[in-house]
């Protein structure tokens, strides 16, 4: 351990700088590597969708500040890799993310209030994962990996991969952090995407940071070499450039549903808030590193460009933080409104038919539960 | 002294890590950070990255290289974050860490030591409440103990250090911050039960985050005028079939109340043995208050779902009804 650490942004790291297609000053530029047809961009959406999440994202942890809410994994310094990666997703493909998608919910038209209730224990899950083909999160670290590659493996069984009709071929995204690459059911669902050839993008946010652990803990290589080893291609992107991001989960995207196989997508950024509200990151992590990520903010570039560019009016600004207003708005009531589940959900959501010993169970707890405290005292 | 339990444990921890040199940690987050619960609070600045190692996010590789580890003379202790995150390092230990002395007719000893907050009633979400116990008191070749006051913590941990079997260690994440005194030296040994609490009317048996709460419940019978006798088992593998014997043998009475779901809990354990051994001094049978046979509910629900002092109370009162 001692005499591995490295420094996250070490030789390694810079022997391989990120693909970039918007720098940190708002200015554009291309690259070979990573074509991207910008009228097929739309740039105020994109810069409108990364502050709603934002926004999004402050307004939850406010609602946890508050009490409302019992824990939240900000994205915050993510939204570009989330939302560039949705904007590249069609309808029917389907998305298998970590707990802290939440931009990436937010493209897929999920409500956003349904983003709350497993983090104010109203819920284990929150919404249908088949409605928005976005699973629900799962916050065992890495186990969705497997779960893309399966659902991969039926795509391909159903002749929706590499058919060569463009309304039918469909791919899966699934998100991982750079912890979960230690994760051995990675490793497996590397393996089996490779082997099978299957349409599933790997897209993994490199944010940093695994809790504590800075990613040198998990790997002396960018993430994104790794795919060499199972043989795929893996591609390194600016994570804080919402063009980089879009371009490359398209072109992966693209690929996967052409029968092309699998690709992994290493977007580099940064958590810029502490692992959870639960987390204190000033324990682990100097306060200058966080200002040198903040400085290239994903939003302010797009801002900066679309200012500098006339490409919106001052109308468009005003309206958007009406949005943001309406959408905080909106979540804070929605929050308060979540409803306590009923004391049966446990028991009628464990097996198809309930077992007849369970139904027992259940009239026994429900009698118990309509009784009350007794005494004044807790149950 | 009077501490909490996460300072008991990082006392013990220390305590260890100074008495022998060939005892290390390791874990997620468990250095810089101190772990989640701040249980190694401190103690890679005074003992050392190599003594108090920060692991890459995996289980398996946490419990599959402690076991090379021993293999090679260190007596690692291994910290998973939370019960549920336990399972992708459940291969490792079921299938090697459990059967190598067995594998190698005695060659090889594990003295590994595997710590896991567990339990539930912490407002958490998703697996993050689980009790796993059971699923290790089965394999053969463990044991499993689980502590329940902080001068448990502070010398339950120390003799599992100190064991050459591999443990796993079971820490009721609910009770972290409830203070107790510790004493210097304990006379108990790391596999026998503890009577928390004298009693004549019924057994009550209890282990890790349900002994304060069946201890609430005794003090409430006992207002009732019901003298109630809890036992804290404190090791679940091995268990001290002797002392729940010979209080259930005076009492004849046993209420069993553990969080973990009713079905193959360890209750069932109990209550067999008990009619099995004290079949003629039984009054009544054996009764269980426990978890649900339903995946752990969503924190809004889970202070009806966890056996309670109410729910402990009404299993007393089914046992004296006969």
């Amino acid at each position: 351990m001692a005499n591995a650490v490295q420094d996250p942004l070490s030789e390694a790291s810079l022997a391989d700088p990120p693909i970039q297609l918007l720098d940190p000053s708002g200015k554009l530029s291309t690259d070979a590597r990573l074509p991207l047809d910008l009228a097929t961009v739309d740039l105020p959406a994109l810069y409108r969708d990364m502050a709603l999440v934002r926004r999004l994202d402050t307004e939850a942890i406010a609602l946890q500040r508050q009490g409302e809410l019992g824990l939240w994994p900000s994205l915050r310094g993510q939204e570009a890799a989330q939302v560039g990666a949705a904007y590249a997703l069609y309808d029917r493909d389907m998305v298998f993310p970590t707990y802290r998608e939440h931009g990436v919910a937010w493209c897929r038209g999920l409500d956003p209030v349904s983003l709350l209730g497993l983090f104010r224990g109203t819920t284990l899950g929150g919404w249908d994962p088949y409605a928005h083909h976005f699973n629900l999160y799962t916050l065992v670290i890495g186990a969705q990996t497997l779960h893309a590659v399966g659902y991969g493996m039926g795509l391909y069984r159903d002749g929706s991969t590499g058919s060569g009709d463009p309304d039918r071929d469909t791919a899966v995204l699934a998100f991982l952090g750079d912890g979960a690459l230690s994760e051995g059911e990675t490793n497996e669902a590397f393996i089996w995407a490779a082997a099978q050839n299957l349409p599933v993008v790997f897209f993994c946010q490199n944010n940093q940071w695994a809790i504590s652990a800075p990613y040198s803990v998990q790997s002396r290589i960018p993430a994104a070499q790794r795919a060499a080893g199972y043989g795929f291609p893996g591609i390194r992107v600016d994570g804080n450039d919402v063009l980089a991001c879009l371009a490359a989960t398209r072109q992966a995207l693209d690929q996967a549903r052409s029968g092309g196989g699998p690709t992994l997508i290493e977007a580099v950024t940064y958590r810029v808030n502490a692992h959870t509200t639960a987390d204190d990151a000033t324990r682990y992590r100097a306060a200058e590193e966080t200002e040198d990520w903040t400085a290239r903010d994903p939003l302010e570039r797009l801002r900066a460009h679309l200012e500098t560019t006339g490409a919106v009016t001052d109308e468009y600004f005003t309206d958007l933080e009406q949005r943001e207003r309406d959408l905080a708005e909106r979540l804070r009531a929605g929050c308060r409104g979540l409803a306590d589940p009923d004391a049966s959900s446990p028991f009628e959501h464990t097996y198809a038919q309930m077992p007849a010993d369970l139904r027992q169970q259940l009239r026994e707890h429900l009698e118990f539960v309509s009784t009350g405290p007794q005494d004044g005292e807790q149950k | 002294m009077t501490v909490s339990m996460v300072k008991a444990l990082n006392d013990g921890l220390r305590k260890a890590l100074t008495d022998d040199p060939q005892v290390l940690l390791m874990g997620e987050d468990i250095g810089r950070l101190g772990g989640v619960f701040r249980v190694t609070d401190g103690l890679r600045k005074d003992f050392g990255e190599l003594r108090v190692v920060d692991t890459p996010l995996g289980e398996a590789g946490i419990v599959g290289a402690a076991i090379g580890l021993a293999m090679r003379g260190y007596r690692p202790v291994c910290e998973i974050q939370f019960d549920g995150f336990v399972y992708p390092a459940v291969n490792q230990i079921i299938t090697q860490l459990a059967k190598l002395r067995h594998r190698s007719a005695g060659r090889i000893s594990l003295p590994v030591v595997i710590r896991i907050p567990y339990g539930g009633g912490i407002g958490s979400i998703e697996h993050h409440s689980e009790s796993p116990e059971t699923y290790f008191a089965h394999t053969a070749g463990l044991k499993v103990v689980t502590c329940a006051t902080p001068n448990d913590a502070f010398h339950m941990i120390q003799q599992a250090v100190a064991e050459d079997d591999p443990v796993v260690f079971l820490e009721p994440k609910r009770h972290y911050w409830t203070k107790g005194e510790v004493a210097p030296a304990t006379e108990v040994p790391l596999e026998q039960a503890v009577i928390r609490r004298a009693g004549t009317d019924v057994t009550l048996i209890a282990y890790g985050p349900t002994v304060p709460v069946a201890l609430e419940a005794a003090d409430i019978a006992a207002e009732e005028g019901r003298s109630v006798e809890v036992v804290d088992l404190r090791s679940l593998s091995p268990w001290d079939v002797t002392t729940v014997r010979a209080s259930v043998h005076r009492t004849g009475r046993a209420v069993v109340a553990h969080e973990a779901a009713f079905s193959h809990g360890f209750g069932a354990e109990v209550a067999a043995r008990l009619q099995d051994e004290e079949f003629h001094f039984l009054e009544a049978p054996v009764v269980r208050v426990t978890g649900y046979d339903t995946p752990y509910p969503p924190s809004r629900l889970e202070s009806d779902w966890l056996p309670g002092v109410d729910r402990i109370l009404n299993a007393i009162d089914r046992s004296l009804s006969y």
